[in-house]
């Protein structure tokens, strides 16, 4: 496996840090659990679960950032961990990406409204550790998370992920896709579209790097991807528009490249039989990241929600929306998972995934950016 | 207008032929009620398609969740008090560098035009700056950004009424009459503007009902990010939802312009319409 | 302007070296007639500098900086080459169409309303409708659109079952027309609602005064109506360009990025999911749009001082 904590960890050493945060650095909005929960960088160290729960009842708040409620689950989760420990969650900026949510960090720091938890794309997650923005925490279950999905100190660890997929709505789409290759086809014109602008959805640039791997790229080249989708284009199958719910719902964009995990939440609610199938010509997947941000006013409820996230019952409820948790396969040696939810996810393709390194990705983003105007002409 | 084709012998050659058949000043009606209606299609037609894949039952699911009248008050409040502050800033600034430094009316046109490429996440900085620590914590320092992002619009039509005016002429009248600075500006200079200050309003107000952006990076939810928050359900319900917002804000705009074009016939209330009486009088069309 | 000269009647004359003049006040008085002088935008200028001057000197300073705070050129030259200029000339020929395109034909819709009868209630709808519109973007104005005139649109399918399938035959909404095509329905809007306060310098009794003296039409405009517009005019035009210029959201819901954008590309710097650690970039190129558009009001001045002449 891609050891993409290991290369982040040379990262650390070679790059310095960046933190370039303009921040206002005022009055400091002090959660009243005490300060060793801020520093605490474990449920133990900080005097345990009991001593969490209490502490972070009193804080009675917590404020996570960019989590829509019908993305992997979360509405659930957040209503579940309330109803559980009867504390507040605000949602803020829920179209925001990875980098808004360090931006928040560094901006709103001291202020009550800062968010406490994050869960972003691993660069970033990378980068706040890098900029010495995030909290090292270890989850009580931290073993069974595996080593190159976590950093190595607990600033940042992995929490869920899915493969690029196919969706499409059956009623418009009669012979149903199954590869890259398949979506050429003259009988899916005007029909294929991914969720966004690859330079800046990830989304949207995992399709693109799934389609470089099933058309003879690799994790190091990605350019035949973006000649995939110039083909596609050329053909006239690709529908440029940035695909959601919406537009398949109309009929405007009936086939979608997406997260699995996504066309699952944010689309099968409201397309009937919703079609969900991972390519047969390539197989890429991507985890995002959990993280405690060092300034987190509710430092207490921030590591709470993380414990919780990551029990059995948190695990479940991100498998429950369709994304593969973290720690699925302890989950299922151990028979605590959840059996429906576990069929109801699209078959995996056989062998291990391999996860680009930074290195890699840093390199096909800037082809990427340079090439993906050119799909149109 | 009426005087157009009826100015006797000499008139525009195109309805030479039909002169004395057709009423004179057709054509331009003709021609103003095309304009009309090509715009309305413009700009009605796709919101009835949008209608159309919505359906009214999304509406219905979009009212009902909770913090509809939180968010929209917080909205409502920010408009005005973002207004409020954009018009008490822009109104005397503009007047006073029309009358008093018009050289330095471009440096003030290129100034107020920088807000609009600016990234919100990078004015976001700025304003955090200096702002204090009481304010940061609340939604004022929000309104405060919303009057930095509504300053291209609002003094171009300040700009745009002020030039109608010859207000070095105006000015000069209501002092040589007698008039303090205040007075001639409440009384000679405010009421001729009442079109570019209604414009300020419409386009400050409007703004802030929909901005988007800015607020949800501030983590602030107002209006129009409740709306997005709202609209996840599902592909109609969103259409839905994005079309409630603009009905919302259609309604708040129809009180201030029908508040706002309301002719005060009352000249008697010390108010000095020279020009807004003449204009009504000779308007003949 | 060396010399000082004493203050009529003074006693004291410490410049008594000086060629005796006409008496005139003080450099200090001078002085302080200036401060009195700017002193009415004083407000303003305190208010401009923190909220906007402020980052813009943020965004000029991040732009030569690179990852540990050193200064370089790194971020510029990289800002102006390749996709990044290209998608400066996009935006760029983008906006100028974007902006004269709109502004002639919200010209022509503001005079419409301007002048119609039973102008109150019009005007009323015009107004509000026009504030409404000129903020309607983003994600929701471009499924409107793609309902209307995607290739599954309404007005697409109506077409085919007569006939005639404009997808078939070249046209697409996801190309810099269609972007241009929808960009008209925020922009037409804000045009009218900032040059009808400009129309209210057109008074009625002009129009009449001309017609009786044998001006058709097309001289009215070009002799009398014209030279008292062209300045709001130019100037409206230009704010067009800068609401274009800046406009992202739309178009990247109608393009995902395929139409190289300088907007667009700053908010995969700034606000993105896929690159990290090159906000400095983004903060080049946005100074890059603070250029065009200082830029763009040296072509307004220009512009307004040639019309000035030309239609006197």
């Amino acid at each position: 496996m891609a050891a993409a904590a290991a290369v982040a960890g040379s990262l650390l050493l070679t790059v310095g840090c960046s933190s370039s945060s303009s921040s206002s650095g005022s009055a400091s909005g002090n959660s009243s659990s005490g300060a060793n929960w801020a520093t605490a960088a474990s449920v133990s160290a900080g005097g345990g679960m009991n001593a969490l729960v209490a502490a972070a009842k009193s804080e009675g708040t917590l404020n996570v950032i960019t989590l829509p409620s019908n993305w992997a689950n979360y509405g659930t989760i957040m209503k579940d961990f309330t109803a559980k420990y009867g504390i507040k969650i605000n949602d803020a900026n829920p179209d925001g990406s990875s980098q808004d949510e360090l931006n928040a960090v560094n901006q709103l720091k001291g202020q009550d409204r800062a968010p406490d938890v994050l869960d972003m794309g691993t660069a970033f997650a990378v980068k706040g550790a890098q900029s010495a923005v995030l909290a090292p925490y270890k989850v009580a279950t931290w073993d069974n998370i595996p080593a190159d999905a976590k950093d190595a100190n607990g600033q940042w660890f992995a929490d869920y992920g899915g493969y690029v997929a196919i969706g499409y709505d059956p009623a418009k789409v009669k012979t149903p896709p199954t590869s890259f290759a398949d979506l050429l086809k003259p009988a899916y014109k005007n029909q294929v579209a991914i969720n966004g602008n690859p330079t800046q959805a990830s989304a949207a640039f995992s399709a693109v790097f799934a389609s470089a791997l099933a058309n003879g790229g690799s994790l190091d080249n990605i350019a035949p991807g973006v000649a995939y989708f110039k083909k596609l284009h050329s053909v006239g199958n690709f529908v440029p528009v940035t695909a959601s719910a919406a537009t398949m719902q109309s009929g405007q964009t009936p086939i979608i490249v997406w997260w699995d995990y996504l066309l699952a939440s944010e689309i099968g609610p409201t397309v009937k039989d919703l079609k969900i199938v991972i390519p047969s010509d390539a197989s890429y997947a991507a985890y995002y990241d959990q993280a405690i941000s060092k300034y987190a006013p509710h430092p207490a409820a921030a590591r709470l929600w993380e414990e919780y996230l990551y029990s059995t019952t948190g695990q479940n409820l991100w498998l429950q929306g369709e994304a593969r948790p973290i720690e699925l396969s302890t989950l299922v040696k151990n028979g605590t998972v959840d059996q429906a939810a576990y069929k109801a996810l699209p078959p995996a393709p056989a062998g291990n995934v391999t996860f680009p390194t930074q290195a890699q990705q840093s390199a096909a983003e800037n082809i990427v950016a340079q090439q993906w105007s050119s799909v149109i002409g | 207008m009426a005087a157009l084709g009826g100015s006797g012998g000499i008139g525009p050659p195109r309805s030479g032929g039909l002169r004395g058949v057709v009423p004179p000043g057709w054509h331009s009606t003709v021609w103003r009620w095309a304009v009309l209606l090509a715009t309305a299609v413009y700009f009605l037609l796709p919101l009835w398609a949008a209608l159309r894949f919505a359906g009214i039952s999304a509406f219905g699911s979009v009212v009902g969740e909770s913090g509809f009248t939180s968010s929209l008050g917080l909205s409502v409040r920010l408009a005005v008090i973002t207004t409020v502050i954009t018009i008490a800033l822009m109104l005397p600034t503009a007047v006073y560098v029309h009358l008093r430094l018009p050289g330095l009316r471009r440096l003030l046109e290129g100034i107020t035009i920088l807000p609009i490429v600016i990234p919100p996440v990078v004015l976001i900085v700025g304003v955090l700056a200096i702002a204090p620590g009481f304010l940061k914590g609340t939604s004022w320092l929000l309104a405060l950004e919303y009057v930095i992002l509504a300053m291209p619009f609002s003094y171009r039509a300040l700009d745009a009424g002020l030039r109608a005016l010859d207000l070095k002429t105006i000015v000069e009248a209501s002092s040589s009459l007698g008039a303090g600075w205040i007075s001639t500006l409440a009384r000679v200079i405010l009421p001729n503007m009442r079109t570019a200050l209604l414009s300020a309003t419409v386009l400050s107000v409007a703004m802030v009902l929909g901005e988007y952006t800015m607020a949800s990076l501030d983590l602030f939810q107002t209006f129009p990010v409740w709306i997005y928050v709202n609209s996840q359900t599902s592909g109609q319900v969103s259409v839905a939802a994005s079309l409630l917002a603009l009905f919302v804000t259609w309604f708040f705009l129809m009180i201030i312009t029908v508040l706002g074009t309301r002719q005060s016939r009352k000249t008697g209330g010390g108010e000095v319409t020279l020009f807004t009486v003449a204009r009504t009088e000779t308007r003949g069309d | 302007m060396g010399s000082t000269v004493a203050a009529p009647g003074s006693l004291a004359d410490p410049g008594a070296l000086s060629p005796p003049g006409p008496s005139g006040p003080s450099r200090v008085t001078l002085a302080l007639r200036w401060l009195r002088k700017i002193s009415g935008i004083v407000p303003f200028a305190v208010f401009v500098t923190f909220g906007l001057l402020l980052p813009m000197v943020a965004v000029a300073a991040g732009a030569f900086q690179n990852n540990d705070g050193g200064f370089t050129f790194s971020n510029v030259s990289a800002a102006t080459h390749g996709i990044y200029l290209k998608g400066f000339w996009q935006s760029i020929i983008l906006s100028v169409i974007s902006a004269v395109i709109p502004g002639i034909l919200g010209l022509i819709v503001a005079y419409a309303i301007f002048t119609a009868k039973r102008a109150q209630v019009l005007r009323q709808v015009a107004i509000t409708a026009a504030g409404v519109f000129a903020n309607f973007g983003g994600v929701p104005l471009a499924f409107i659109f793609i309902a209307t005139i995607g290739s599954s649109g309404l007005v697409s399918q109506w077409l085919t079952s007569l006939g005639f399938d404009p997808y078939a035959h070249g046209f697409t909404l996801y190309s810099l027309t269609g972007v241009i095509f929808v960009y008209l329905y925020f922009q037409i809007p804000l045009m009218v609602l900032v040059i009808l306060p400009a129309l209210e310098g057109l008074r009625p009794a002009w129009r009449e005064a001309a017609a009786n003296l044998g001006a058709r039409t097309f001289d009215y405009w070009r002799y009398v109506a014209g030279p008292v517009l062209l300045p709001s005019f130019l100037g409206c035009v230009l704010l067009l360009f800068g609401s274009a210029l800046s406009a992202y959201a739309t178009t990247e819901a109608l393009t995902n990025g395929t139409i190289p954008l300088t907007s667009i590309q700053i908010g995969s710097f700034l606000n993105g999911n896929v690159i990290a650690g090159q906000e400095n970039i983004g903060k080049a190129l946005g100074l890059g749009m603070v250029v065009i558009i200082a830029i763009a009001m040296v072509f307004y001045v220009v512009l307004q001082r040639r019309s000035a002449k030309w239609l006197r």
